[in-house]
């Protein structure tokens, strides 16, 4: 991974507080957040004080500052997984690194800690290359290039609005995924990151995700919300609908959005039998929104996100 | 789940291995433990005056040039001389429905286990399980063992699409043109990247003629490798127009094309400035190539590949010919192709997908 030369300060970590108690999580992320500002939502729904452990430079907001600055009546609803969102809204730093509260850090083949945030910002600081697919993946890691056939004339690539990471131990499967295979677990380490081709869809996971606010920040909004959405993640569809919302407007301006590295370490959490009966609502929306996301035009006068 | 893998068929009766070479087939040694069962289509490029020996225990058949122009007569032209190209020739002639074809000078690679890479094997496995082309999986196939479609993939669209490519990957000397090559002499390919993936629908890519494996029955007569080599202005290209006409009708007709594994190791770099010389046209060329794939569209009568093929070798007339005369003559030469194609494989019905035109 090459050293990236970006200012710490140009960079906010934004975390969804969806359980109380966040000792562990933040020590085991502590080598690679110490050097970043952290801003904690604790969410709204979540009872008693937030356990976090000293040493770190952060803003913590609660249901009281959500209250004081969208109204308590407001259309969007910053609960549960939702309460990230406020995070990118109130943040001025260029770059916005997304972790779940459940996530800690992969190791690598010798136990080192893979700074994932580092590889966050690689990803969005190099070009990304939505037009033509390289099939030695991005062409800009190091020890790679363009292939023999690529248009020289696609070779400086766009900018990066996305960065979508991935998970080891327990990936982002849904509800009945994880119940037909409940000792399934994700082993598999696919060193690569590529760009996700222009028109094409993806469902983008909140778990593990960057990106670069000054591009597409305000594409992502919590719009999509089941109404018996949940506490687990297999039990909402608000990143999967943000994130396509991201994708029409990245290729509609151009840019670009990556898969692959970095990856995290996902833990237990929760019985996804019991998130099938909440489960299926969001499936058969998903039928219904995804035709529309793939033939959906902006026009050409909308230039911003 | 059980522990065991479930294996691979063979598909020794329904595959042929396809090699162009023009030096020998050494190679061969190394590859028998994995090829030996299959019955191999050699087609011998360069003198055909040149004896060219096959390792004792292969089941095969050879074509040099001469065996070419009596087989196909008039027609012959469209097959390329002194260049690789001339490898869609023993597509042609090919029974089977499963084609794999790899270059003289790959050998087999190793997993970062240690593990030697039964490359046949890995793309069978491809080619037998469906693509995903209209929705893309972060994780990669979700049909491979270990893995699965993620949250948020739309249940309606997985089980897929039939596969009709599979394209595989290079460690050591990596597949770059002739500018990179000068540029980076020493760089290798030394990153094993465990994924295979189905290209998006609508996305072009540069398939390498390489490590690449198909189903001739659903789209072999796409795999035209065109006019390269002795004669021609252009060389290096023939993967590449083979793979854009390819992915164009795969989209068309809602076939998969995937990449990634299976890796090989591919172990002679060839002469930058030879290749410069080759390229060369091609380079600036593609710029209105590039443009020219991505626009078109086919009509939906077209619900077969020779019929696709047959309307694209028209649209490459009406808008190629005029930056240069070059594609005046390709589009003739893909048409003859075709014309051979259905000469020697009169199944009757043409090459089509079973269940229509695409979406």
């Amino acid at each position: 991974m090459s050293q990236v030369m970006i200012k710490d300060d140009e960079v906010d970590i934004v975390i969804g507080a969806l359980q109380s108690d966040l000792t562990s999580f933040m020590e085991e992320w502590r080598p690679v957040f110490s050097r970043f500002h952290l801003i904690i939502v604790k969410d709204p729904d979540l009872n008693g004080e937030l356990k976090i452990p000293e040493g770190f430079n952060l803003n913590l907001y609660t249901k009281s500052d959500i209250d004081k600055l969208v109204g308590s009546s407001s259309s969007i609803s910053f609960s549960g997984y939702s309460c990230r969102y406020f995070g990118y809204l109130v943040s001025h730093k260029k770059y916005i690194i997304s972790i779940d509260d459940d996530c800690i850090p992969a190791r690598d083949g010798k136990g080192q800690i893979i700074d994932a945030v580092a590889q966050h910002i690689t990803n969005l600081t190099t070009p990304a290359t939505p037009f033509f697919f390289n099939t030695l993946y991005d062409p800009f890691s190091k020890g790679t290039d363009f292939v023999r056939g690529y248009p020289f004339s696609l070779r400086s690539g766009v900018e990066c609005g996305l960065s979508c990471g991935l998970w080891l131990n327990l990936a982002d499967y849904d509800a009945p995924t994880q119940a037909l295979k409940p000792d399934q677990r994700n082993s598999r380490y696919v060193d690569a990151v590529l760009t996700v081709p222009t028109r094409a869809m993806m469902p983008v996971s909140g778990i593990n995700i960057g990106f670069n606010s000054e591009l597409v920040g305000p594409a992502l909004l919590p719009a999509f919300r089941l109404t018996k959405e949940g506490k687990l993640r297999w039990e909402t569809v608000e990143d999967i609908w943000t994130g396509m919302c991201v994708k029409v407007v990245c290729d509609h301006l151009k840019l670009g959005v990556k898969s692959g590295l970095p990856y995290f370490c996902r833990q237990e959490r929760g019985s996804a039998i019991e998130s099938l009966k909440k489960e299926w609502e969001g499936v058969k929306l998903m039928e219904d929104v995804v035709p529309f996301f793939q033939s959906v035009r902006l026009s050409e006068a909308a230039v911003t996100a | 789940m059980a522990a065991s893998k479930s294996s691979t068929p063979l598909l020794k009766d329904e595959l042929d291995i396809v090699i162009p070479t023009i030096r020998n087939l050494d190679f061969l040694e190394m590859w028998r433990p994995f090829f030996q069962p299959y019955h191999l289509i050699i087609v011998q490029d360069g003198d055909p005056s040149k004896v060219i020996k096959v390792p004792d225990g292969f089941d095969y058949e050879l074509y040099n040039r001469n065996d070419i122009n009596k087989i196909l007569g008039p027609k012959a032209n469209c097959i390329s001389f002194k260049d690789s190209a001339c490898r869609c020739f023993g597509y042609m002639v090919s029974k089977k429905k499963y084609i794999f074809t790899i270059d003289d000078d790959c050998f087999v690679a190793k997993d970062p286990t240690g593990k030697e890479i039964n490359a046949l094997e890995q793309h069978i496995k491809n080619l037998l399980s469906p693509s995903t082309p209209f929705f893309f999986n972060t994780l990669y196939d979700p049909y491979r063992d270990g893995t699965d479609f993620v949250r948020g993939y739309p249940f309606s669209l997985r089980e897929g699409v039939p596969t009709a490519v599979s394209h595989g990957l290079w460690l050591n000397i990596p597949d770059y043109d002739a500018p990179t090559q000068l540029v980076k002499p020493l760089e290798r390919n030394t990153r094993y990247v465990d994924a295979v993936m189905t290209i998006p629908k609508g996305t072009l890519f540069p398939m390498c003629g390489m490590n690449l494996a198909f189903n001739r029955e659903l789209i072999g007569p796409a795999m035209y490798f065109g006019l390269m080599g002795d004669g021609q202005p252009i060389g290096r290209y023939d993967d590449m127009w083979a793979g854009w006409c390819t992915k164009v009708i795969c989209d068309h007709l809602g076939l998969g094309v995937k990449t990634g594994l299976p890796y090989i190791w591919h172990s002679k770099a060839s002469n930058p400035f030879v290749n410069l010389k080759k390229e060369y046209k091609g380079i600036y060329w593609q710029e209105e190539l590039i443009p020219f794939f991505q626009s078109l569209t086919l009509p939906k009568d077209c619900t077969t590949v020779q019929k696709c093929y047959i309307e694209i070798s028209k649209q490459v007339k009406l808008k190629l010919g005029k930056v240069d005369d070059y594609f005046n003559k390709l589009a003739d030469a893909m048409l003859k192709w075709i014309e051979a194609w259905d000469e020697l494989n009169p199944s009757g019905a043409s090459t089509g997908v079973p269940n229509g035109p695409a979406k």
